[in-house]
């Protein structure tokens, strides 16, 4: 069996995120480039199962610029087999349909059995890959699996929704996301960094991908389907009073909810 | 007449999904409101009705229902798009307004704008707006051809339109017969008191790890209850099992903008700070003077929560006289 997990690097949420004035897009060079969390936890979910079922083969799949391969490794020192990184200065701004057009272009050229994503990515927060690459891939799709059972031909579980919770059960090859109720991923060992330098990378460009597979025109490439109109950046907020509590605080507090009739 | 189609997946637990009102509004606002509404058979006539009493002046209806999931609605959804040809999709982003989003702009490979936060419009067609890095920049886009199909986060629009006559009108949906997973059962929430939407409340009682257990998270609930208030937590009050996961507030969890924010226990780590900033006025309860929320707190109180939060309640309750 095949699982591909899928990781965005993004700008590390523990940093000063940029965005660049002029383009909108990430200013790359302001803060270290990560993989998303939420992809670790795919992955982590992914390798325990390769750990206790036999013949599991674990790869993750990228697409993001030619520099973010350090971040990738990270996947490989986690625990996974092989990388897929697709890289193409033709991709730069890409929006949420030509991602997953290339994305589900390179899982048809990879193959898989199931594909495993984060439910909504730190940057672009915008959750709608899996649903997005189900609909590309003709796949049954579940969102936001909260656990997750694999067997030889199926993926089942709990899917957090709108007032409520589905047990929710597919048929391979199935696409699923997951949410960060799924265990915390684990710390590379120093063992898996140093095997990780010698586990292969395949990058690939546009041009090696069967776009047409899923659809998708090579020549609207380099037009992107929504444009930034204009971004600024707001004031950061400032400290009010601080106060040290004398006893009174919570009298202190509801007097000053009351003056601005916010109790 | 500038149609914006408004796409309404039935909420699992019954009735519309969170976020109608404000997505008809925001439609209403810009151009026609034109409804789509999935679902039961027997649930489609009342759901239609709500949607027009919303402001939708029309409704198309299509009856969603067994156990399959996402492909069927997306089958309606693409249905009514075709149909009505409209200049901007409009999309509450629940759970399920995000997979039908999604699945719509695969379908129609047009453009998704992610957690809107506004919508206007100028000479060349429909501008949205986006909060971005935690409402650290304020971002316009706008799509270079249509349809646009836009998640609206919810909470951040005011705009509310006027009741509407029911125009109902049922789709003609061809399956599609894409494979889909199957739902074995559904389990709806229960519902412990009437507490606010924490995605539309306009005042938050969040609590953090200072909380120390789930028993003691009871005092952020007795707070909020005084107040009136939605029920938030940060991420690690939610790891530590003292609250569902539902109430989690920041990067990964709800992006909130109330009127109050009153954090208790919260240290107020970029990842929370990212996700509630951008409200009115904040207070903060913390025993370490150090601690980053009061960087951005309108008022911080340093001491322990376990003396302070009942003082507090009880004073506002004698208030309430
Ligand atoms: C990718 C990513 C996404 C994340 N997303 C989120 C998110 O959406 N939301 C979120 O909240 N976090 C998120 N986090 C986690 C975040 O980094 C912090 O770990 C988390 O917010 C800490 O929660 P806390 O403030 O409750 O705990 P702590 O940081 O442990 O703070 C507890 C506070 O309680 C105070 N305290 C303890 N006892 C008392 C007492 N008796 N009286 C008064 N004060 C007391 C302490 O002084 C301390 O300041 C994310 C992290 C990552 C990496
Ligand atoms: N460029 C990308 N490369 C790899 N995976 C991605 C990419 N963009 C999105 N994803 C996956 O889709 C999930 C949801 O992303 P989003 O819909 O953008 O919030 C992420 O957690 C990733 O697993």
């Amino acid at each position: 069996m095949k699982i591909v997990v899928l990781l965005k690097p993004v700008p590390d949420t523990y940093g000063q995120r940029v965005l660049d004035l002029e383009t909108g897009l990430a200013d790359r060079a302001a803060s270290e480039t990560v993989i998303d969390e939420i992809g670790e936890r795919a992955l982590e979910a992914a390798l325990r199962h390769a750990e206790q079922a036999g013949d599991v083969e674990v790869v993750v799949l990228s697409m993001a610029p030619a520099d973010s391969q350090s971040a990738l490794r990270k996947g490989l020192a986690m625990g996974a087999a092989s990388a897929v990184h697709v890289a193409d200065e033709r991709l730069a701004g890409a929006d949420y349909v030509r991602t997953a057009e290339v994305l589900a272009a390179a899982l048809r050229k990879t193959g898989f059995d199931l594909v495993i994503t984060g439910d909504a990515s730190t940057d672009g927060t915008g959750g709608v890959m899996a649903a997005m690459l189900a609909e590309l891939l003709d796949a049954p799709g579940i969102t936001r699996l909260e656990s997750l059972e694999i067997t030889a031909d199926a993926v089942r579980g709990t899917r957090a929704t709108d007032g409520g919770s589905m047990v929710v059960q597919a048929a391979l090859p199935a696409v699923v996301s997951v949410t960060e109720a799924l265990p915390d991923p684990r710390f590379p060992a120093l063992r898996g960094i140093m095997n990780a330098k010698k586990k292969p990378v395949e990058q690939l460009t546009l041009d090696d991908l069967p776009l047409d597979e899923v659809g998708a025109a090579l020549d609207e490439t380099a037009s992107p389907r929504s444009i930034m109109l204009s971004v600024a950046e707001r004031p950061p907020r400032s400290a009010g009073t601080i106060i040290t509590d004398e006893g009174d605080a919570g009298e202190r507090i509801a007097a000053f909810l009351a003056e601005r009739r916010l109790a | 007449m500038n149609p914006i189609l408004v796409l309404l997946p039935a909420a699992p637990a019954g009735g519309l999904i969170a976020g109608t009102a404000e997505a008809i509004g925001a439609a209403a606002s810009i151009g026609t409101p034109i409804a789509v509404v999935t679902g039961p058979a027997d649930a489609l006539p009342e759901l239609a009705e709500q949607a027009a009493s919303f402001g939708a002046v029309r409704v198309h209806t299509a009856v969603v229902e067994g156990p399959e999931l996402g492909a069927p609605a997306a089958d309606a959804f693409e249905a009514a798009a075709r149909l009505v040809q409209p200049e901007l999709v409009l999309v509450p982003a629940t759970v399920e307004g995000r997979e039908a989003a999604g699945r719509l702009a695969a379908r129609l490979r047009a453009p998704i704008a992610a957690d809107i936060v506004g919508v206007t419009r100028d000479e060349q067609g429909v501008v949205v707006r986006h909060s971005v890095y935690g409402g650290a920049y304020d971002v316009e886009s706008a799509a270079t051809y249509g349809p646009l199909i836009a998640t609206m986060r919810l909470g951040s629009i005011d705009d509310r339109a006027e009741a509407a006559t029911p125009d109902v009108q049922p789709l003609e949906v061809t399956a599609s017969g894409r494979r889909a997973a199957t739902i074995e059962r559904f389990e709806p929430v229960t519902q412990v008191s009437t507490r606010p939407d924490l995605r539309t409340a306009k005042r938050i009682v969040s609590g953090g790890r200072g909380l120390g257990s789930k028993e003691q998270f009871a005092l952020i609930e007795q707070l909020a209850d005084t107040l009136g208030a939605a029920v938030g937590a940060s991420r690690a009050a939610v790891d530590a099992g003292y609250v569902d996961p539902s109430a989690q507030v920041g990067q990964t969890g709800t992006s909130v903008s109330p009127d109050l924010y009153l954090a208790v226990g919260i240290s107020g780590a970029i990842q929370h700070r990212a996700g509630m900033q951008t409200a009115k006025t904040i207070v903060a309860i913390d025993r370490d003077a150090s601690a980053p929320i009061f960087e951005i707190a309108d008022l911080g109180v340093v001491g322990d929560l376990f003396t302070i939060v009942p003082q507090l309640t009880a004073a506002l309750e004698a208030r309430k006289g």
